[in-house]
């Protein structure tokens, strides 16, 4: 067990934290939550910074180690959050670099690395959330194009997005895991519509998207037709395994500030709520110690992320919720104040533990495959 | 960073594993259930000659100069095991008792207001005058109460050994657990198969995990405020993990012959060990004003 870096290792740290140290201070200002075309912008440009200094792909070109101190240190320096470019850098670039053609690496890999292209992901459906397989978007073939008609939702980014990775059934008469393809869709092809979708947290921060036989170049499936099932489990390891990593130096960022918050305001007297403050300083000091142990397997095992992912998403999920209920304390009748910081958070974070499977199917996930348990009913 | 075990502490593990299940298997341990109080003295003295006690003690010193990263994975095993006797006061003697270090003599210490098998002792560390015996909720650990408490603040090491055992029982009842939930049949199917069953479980290894990673973690750091962090995480995965682990077995869990309420029972005496939660967590405030 060697918490300690190699030097190659800590030269790749002090290189990174030099650079953001210039970097940073001549960023734009952020743009406001609801003002997407600004977002879209603002994230490319910052993908564009990190590609020109030789940093964009980290997420999937390097060690995991490297990948982990790069979400570390950038988390740490406050630089902006991958954003707009979350499933072209975290699902889609890592899914088309392991199961995409020459030429499909080649088409759309440098454009998401330059900060030119923004990807959304077109996976859950109304009637297909947790049961993802039940999906019914179906695609017919027509000469070289599949003929696509559906709808799909919770599609965050959807309405500036390029791309999308969408899941479509290419086979109704397969059992329902084996009839599914992965294609690219342009999100400007005729027949593609995007209608926003207002969260409980305020701004719209996805959208439901209705496909009207639209026509998708057979070129634009990655891996085999109906074989998208397994090439979705692969976006899906990448999305549990280190995706989080760099939220976790954020929540013990925000649990320092809130720990001088409550000095300051005289909360921290309260032996309740120091105790609360606490023991989650003990679990993401944990959280933190899981990821590491993670990225250390995944490296040992070729860099595919492995079930431990979903044994972190369920932990972090909920003690990220938990962290924002206890800021809530700290904050008082501030709390229910939406300017204030934290407050915002405590709203996004009901998402946690539902998005990218929701805790009651992590617990299957690890009830089955990693523990062995009968299939369940 | 390579968090992982490397060789030899895979080595290490199967090699204590499999002498623990040697010499201290099912049929020795409900042995010891039966006779409440004794304790084995040549299963001591094996515990010694396998450097158990002498672990961390320089290779000059007749040790097998090892550090905390050994000692915890050493430790686990021993919680795993539900093995009796004062290991941890016992292991932090080694140096300074004589005989400690390789198991000829028994040593126990006083821990705040309580001693671990006072009775059974050769040597006992600290005042232990006026301890008057209470009736051990562990069948396993026989405890003195004493009027007052009489230590200092703890050692990190004991936290962290402790923590380490409580480590090995999160493991062991999680196994339990599933093993039972895959062969128990209700409803013409395996307990395992139904969703409530699965999570119990699924909730019981995410726990234990999380716990690991924090305790591996400590021992590398042997940071006092990692070692807190340890603990708490320990104490709930064994605690909240054996009670889990009884609730899965059903009726059976609550019956004497089944082993999990003997690991319920040690994890509650382990949690008032060494400075209880309330010292991990004041250390761990302190961490977090700094």
């Amino acid at each position: 067990m060697d918490l300690s870096y190699t030097p190659q290792e800590e030269e790749f740290r002090a290189r990174l934290r030099a650079w953001l140290a210039t970097a940073l201070p001549g960023l734009p200002a952020k743009p406001p939550p609801d003002d997407w075309p600004a977002r879209r912008a603002y994230d490319l440009g910052w993908q564009r910074m990190l590609y020109d200094a030789g940093y964009a792909g980290v997420h999937w070109d390097s060690s995991p180690v490297l990948r982990l101190i790069f979400l570390e240190e950038t988390e740490r320096a406050g630089a902006p959050y991958v954003g707009a470019n979350f499933v072209g850098l975290l699902h889609a670039g890592p899914t088309i670099a392991a199961e995409g053609t020459a030429g499909q690496r080649a088409r759309w890999l440098p454009p998401i690395l330059r900060g030119e292209q923004v990807w959304c992901q077109g996976f859950s459906e109304p009637g297909a959330g947790s049961d993802l397989a039940s999906l019914r978007t179906r695609a017919w073939r027509d000469g070289d194009c599949y003929v696509v008609t559906g709808s799909k939702i919770w599609t965050s980014h959807a309405e500036v997005a390029d791309w999308c990775e969408l899941l479509v059934r290419t086979d109704p008469d397969a059992p329902r895991h084996r009839g599914i393809s992965w294609l690219a869709l342009p999100m400007d092809a005729e027949g593609v519509t995007v209608r926003p979708l207002r969260t409980l947290a305020g701004p719209a921060e996805f959208a439901e998207v209705f496909l009207d036989e639209v026509r998708v170049p057979v070129a634009h499936r990655v891996g085999e037709e109906n074989d998208g099932w397994r090439v979705t489990q692969v976006t899906l390891s990448f999305e549990r395994g280190t995706a989080f990593a760099g939220e976790v130096v954020a929540c013990r960022r925000v649990l320092a500030a809130l720990a001088r918050a409550a000095r300051e305001n005289g909360r921290w007297d309260d032996p309740v709520l120091r105790r609360a403050l606490v023991r989650l300083e003990a679990e993401f000091r944990a959280l933190w110690r899981l990821v590491q142990w993670n990225v250390s397997e995944a490296e040992a095992s070729g860099g595919v992320p492995g079930a431990g992912g979903s044994v972190f998403k369920l932990r972090y999920s909920h003690a990220r919720q938990e962290l924002y209920d206890t800021a809530a304390d700290v904050l008082g009748a501030d709390a229910l104040d939406l300017d204030r910081p934290w407050v915002p958070d405590r709203l996004s974070a009901l998402a946690y533990t539902i998005a990218a499977g929701t805790s009651q199917i992590q617990r299957s996930i690890v009830a089955e495959r990693i523990l062995g348990l009968p299939r369940g009913r | 960073m390579r968090f992982r075990l490397d060789d030899d502490q895979l080595a290490l593990r199967a090699g204590v594993r499999e002498l623990l299940g040697r010499c201290f298997g099912r049929e020795r341990l409900r042995a010891a259930v039966d006779a409440p109080g004794r304790l084995d003295r040549a299963l001591w003295r094996t515990l010694g000659a396998a450097g158990f006690f002498s672990l961390r003690l320089p290779e000059a010193d007749g040790g097998a100069g090892g550090g905390l990263p050994e000692a915890v994975l050493v430790f686990e095993e021993a919680g795993r095991a539900l093995l009796p006797g004062p290991l941890v006061a016992t292991h932090l003697a080694a140096d300074a008792v004589p005989g400690a270090a390789h198991g000829e003599t028994v040593v126990t210490a006083v821990d705040g207001e309580l001693v671990e098998w006072l009775d059974a002792a050769d040597t006992v560390r600290g005042d232990a005058r006026d301890a008057v015996p209470l009736r051990s909720v562990d069948p396993l650990t026989p405890l003195h109460r004493l009027p007052e408490s009489r230590s200092p603040a703890p050692d990190p090491v004991a936290v962290l050994l402790t923590a380490a055992e409580q480590l090995g029982t999160a493991g062991r009842v999680c196994e339990l657990a599933v093993g039972y939930a895959r062969t128990r049949e209700q409803f013409g199917r395996p307990i395992g198969a139904f969703q409530a069953v699965q999570h119990l479980c699924a909730e019981l290894l995410v726990r234990a995990e999380t716990a690991r990673a924090a305790v591996y973690a400590a021992a590398v750091t042997a940071d006092p405020a990692d070692i807190a962090a340890a603990r708490l995480l320990a104490d709930e995965a064994a605690v909240r993990g054996a009670r889990d682990c009884l609730q899965v077995h059903g009726g059976m869990g609550f019956t004497w012959e089944a082993d999990v309420h003997l690991h319920l029972k040690r994890a509650w005496v382990r949690a008032r060990r060494a400075g209880g939660s309330a010292w991990s967590e004041e250390r761990l405030a302190a961490a977090l004003a700094d």
